[in-house]
């Protein structure tokens, strides 16, 4: 069997097992977010918290409550950084520096796991396991609690309540991640990925060199560092690391548990809204956006254009064996399609328009399928826009499940799309206007493709690196904390505005006039105007790095 | 007491984090831990350790360097791929190399400490040594018969058009002789440390040259893995090894070759990644069952 051929079984799997358990797990996250009735553990919770469980908010105290929480939980993991020499298990590590503790805080915290650090070299393991993976996990269920009180404006009428976030936190938590983390944890450990909190084992090799086997709470970390859409690895390498991603089958876990939650969202949505095809039209949607990534990659990755990968005869350069180019290609589209970032091979190595790929995937928005929650809201965000163009061009009343689209919808809906494309664009000038950019290891196209990349990923929270750039000084870690900040709570505030304007409308019953919203037209439309927006937005600093150095 | 709405807010944030830091911050990660001690389980939880002689090696799951003090390859021993980690498979600072894929040119400064070597001279560099190594032509395409990237900078009357004015070897510094001689008429000159001919507006112009399409040395032998510290090498480079660590051993070909086939992961389930050979555990297994001569 050829690598393409396996490489495409690989994929066909893959899809196969999502599809399987859309309808399973999505009922399953549906009850965990709906249901009314608290397990004793959660009643302890909502005790030790001080919250009545059966107190609903509005959208300004439901988004001020996210706020508050991840406020806290910024200034927290600054401070856990920052005093992890007195603590347990630093390893000897010194403090982190201040700017790098700023930046890594807000990067869990907005789930997106850039890392200006190198993991085996700066954190002890308590901030690893007690600070940056229990981001992980509230992290990825925020953005769940997020798109949930989204789709509830869409189902609720004549209410200013959107649901309680804590309630929303606690048992999107306790319910969905904590247990597939737990199964997932020990399937990676069965397949080698470790779990000790060794300091490391010092070893004479075997023609008498030295080596320091590290140790750590890995397997912990790792699966929830795929499952939340978060991608900050343990050790530097990521996923490429064979303690964190030992074997073929642990890399196709690793995948899946990438798209689980965010490819299932749909089937929330479609439940919520008490109309199942709605679902089955937004999952469309991000499946054919998907697909079409991970065919395009695998083929300029296969292909292997570009003067390096023409001399060595493959694009393996920044690859391990194990999954070689195929599979690492289609990583590398999961990880950019999702908000996650983790990697498995180094997308600085890639054919220049293999790495195109990843950086037009996080252009998309981060919604095919996107991050957990943050895609499906992403996605909602786009058939509102996509309902809006589509009125326009037909005189009709734009309505989207029973809601009327008016200009204080579209307004939100618009103030939401623009605000990666300002702070990935600004940010890149600003890089280039400052010389900043001169701490990018490539020059040319190049280098430019790797200033852009860190803003893009910064700015939609996705959190991968083109690497091949400098990013622990005191520029690009703060600017770099300001993208992530801004490009995940200002997002989140209009998304919360809109769910709470939905809900405040009395349901407009389906007309003649009425636009169906889950027939192949619509799906279509949703899709073209996803790639339209991200065209006209990109292309033409797209035009200068990858295209440049790839054609 | 009541609190103002903000400040009550901001205590209950706080409760809620400290709640989570404690259940999935502690008890989830050490529970993990403790299940991970359990017996069958340990092993791999404490990272695949393996012993040889009676002393422990090294991890089953990371690669090593086969390399004497100086950092020369050990012939009686398979090699490890390339690594960027450290100085080489060094666990405590992995990374890849981060060059991309349009990375010809080296820059050759008066003072070799500042020089470097772009990604494509490094892999010539590679091919040629591990071509000479094994006995076998290390030629690649876009390479000089020297191991180095075979890259002009092409200087033209206009800027990007008219006729070539100046063609110089980039990455072959003087007293180098340039892996061609002439370049559309015009006689090729050597490299001259500190100069920088691509901001002189050369255009940077890989040559493919004659090499065969299929090179005798294997992709995986002449780059880096993304992690540094890749456990495996590719069925192909290990066969490429197999006469040179017979003819240093002593050994029987089929035994070295039984050897290397039983140190090899196929596919996951037949579809998942490709075969690659633990280059550790097979030279455990070379040096359990041949002596070194």
């Amino acid at each position: 069997m050829t690598m393409t051929t396996a490489g495409v079984i690989f994929v066909l799997t893959l899809m196969a097992a999502l599809v399987a358990v859309y309808k399973p797990f999505g009922d399953y996250m549906f009850r965990a977010v709906s249901g009314t009735r608290q397990s004793r553990v959660e009643r302890g919770i909502f005790r030790l918290v001080g919250v009545n469980p059966a107190a609903e908010q509005t959208w300004g105290v439901y988004a001020r409550s996210v706020l508050a929480f991840s406020a806290v939980s910024i200034l927290f993991l600054y401070l856990f950084q920052r005093v992890q020499n007195h603590l347990w298990l630093s390893l000897g590590f010194d403090p982190v520096v201040p700017h790098g503790a700023w930046n890594t805080a807000v990067s869990f915290v907005t789930n997106t796991n850039w890392q200006s650090y190198s993991g085996e070299s700066t954190m002890g393991h308590l901030v690893q396991m007690a600070g940056l993976a229990v981001q992980n996990f509230v992290s990825a269920a925020v953005g769940i609690a997020v798109a949930v009180a989204l789709v509830r404006g869409f189902a609720r009428s004549r209410t200013g309540q959107l649901g309680n976030f804590w309630v929303d936190l606690t048992r999107i938590t306790l319910r969905i991640l904590l247990p597939i983390a737990v199964l997932g944890a020990l399937a990676l450990m069965l397949g080698g990925v470790v779990q000790n909190l060794s300091a490391g084992t010092d070893v004479t090799t075997l023609t008498g060199g030295s080596q320091t086997i590290t140790g750590g709470p890995v397997a912990s970390q790792e699966v929830i560092k795929e499952l939340g859409t978060n991608g900050g690895g343990f050790y530097n390498v990521n996923s490429a690391h064979p303690f964190e991603n030992p074997t073929t089958w642990t890399n196709w876990l690793q995948i899946f548990l990438i798209f689980l939650i965010p490819f299932s969202m749909p089937r929330v949505f479609g439940r919520m809204v008490g109309q199942n095809r709605q679902g089955y039209a937004i999952a469309a949607v991000m499946g054919i956006l998907a697909f079409a990534s991970v065919v395009i990659t695998n083929i300029f990755e296969l292909t292997g254009h570009g003067t390096v990968p023409q001399a060595v005869g493959a694009a393996l350069e920044g690859k391990e064996v194990r999954f070689d180019v195929s599979n690492s290609a289609t990583f590398a589209a999961a990880t950019t399609l999702t908000s996650t970032g983790a990697v498995n091979s180094f997308h600085d190595s890639f054919t220049p328009l293999g790495g195109m790929m990843t950086m037009v995937n996080m252009m998309l928005g981060e919604v095919a399928p996107g991050g957990t929650g943050s895609g499906l809201y992403g996605l909602l965000i786009l058939a509102v826009i996509t309902v809006f163009v589509a009125g326009l061009m037909v005189g009709r009343t734009p309505e989207y499940l029973g809601k009327k689209i008016g200009s204080r919808e579209i307004k939100f809906a618009s103030l939401y799309f623009l605000i990666t494309p300002i702070l990935v664009l600004v940010g890149t000038a600003a890089a280039f206007a400052t010389g900043n950019n001169s701490t990018a290891l490539n020059v040319g196209p190049h280098g430019l493709s790797e200033v852009l990349y860190a803003f893009t990923s910064a700015s939609n929270n996705n959190g991968s690196a083109f690497g091949g750039i400098t990013v622990n000084t005191t520029w690009w870690d703060t600017a770099l904390g300001l993208c992530m900040l801004f490009g995940r709570f200002l997002p989140i505030i209009f998304v919360l505005a809109l769910a709470g304007s939905l809900a405040r409308q009395a349901p407009t019953p389906a007309s003649e006039g009425t636009l169906p919203t889950h027939r192949p037209l619509f799906i279509g439309m949703v899709v073209g105007v996803t790639v339209v927006l991200v065209a006209l937005t990109f292309l033409p600093a797209l035009a200068l790095g990858p295209l440049a150095e790839g054609l | 007491m009541r609190l103002p709405t903000w400040l009550a807010q901001h205590l209950a944030a706080l409760r809620a984090l400290l709640v989570f830091t404690v259940l999935l911050g502690l008890v989830y990660p050490l529970a993990l831990v403790a299940v991970g001690q359990l017996p069958g389980l340990n092993h791999k939880a404490d990272g695949s350790l393996i012993d040889a002689g009676g002393t422990t090696v090294g991890s089953a799951l990371i690669g090593q360097s086969f390399t004497d003090a100086d950092g020369n390859p050990v012939p009686r021993y398979f090699q490890s791929r390339p690594s960027a980690a450290g100085d080489g498979y060094d666990p405590t600072s992995t990374s890849a190399s981060n060059l991309g894929p349009e990375s010809v040119v080296d820059t050759i400064a008066t003072d070799p400490e500042e020089s470097s070597e772009s990604l494509l001279t490094q892999v010539c560099g590679r091919s040629r040594e591990v071509g000479e190594l094994n006995g076998v032509d290390g030629r690649r395409p876009y390479c000089t018969d020297d191991g180095v990237g075979a890259v002009l900078a092409v200087f033209r009357a206009d800027g990007l058009t008219g006729p070539v004015t100046r063609v110089v070897s980039v990455n072959q510094a003087a007293p180098a002789t340039p892996f061609v001689t002439e370049y559309q008429g015009v006689a090729v000159e050597p490299a001259q440390p500190g100069e920088d001919y691509v901001a002189a507006g050369g255009v940077v112009t890989p040559i493919r040259g004659d090499a065969p399409a299929e090179p005798a040395v294997p992709a995986d032998a002449v780059t880096a893995s993304g992690s540094g510290l890749d456990p495996q090498i590719s069925p192909a480079y290990a066969e490429l090894q197999v006469n040179r660590v017979v003819r240093e051993r002593g050994a029987d070909p089929a035994a070295v070759r039984k050897l290397v086939r039983e140190h090899t992961d196929g596919r996951g389930l037949g579809f998942m990644g490709e075969p690659g050979v633990n280059v550790l555990e097979l030279n455990i297994a070379l040096d359990k069952q041949f002596a070194a001569r």
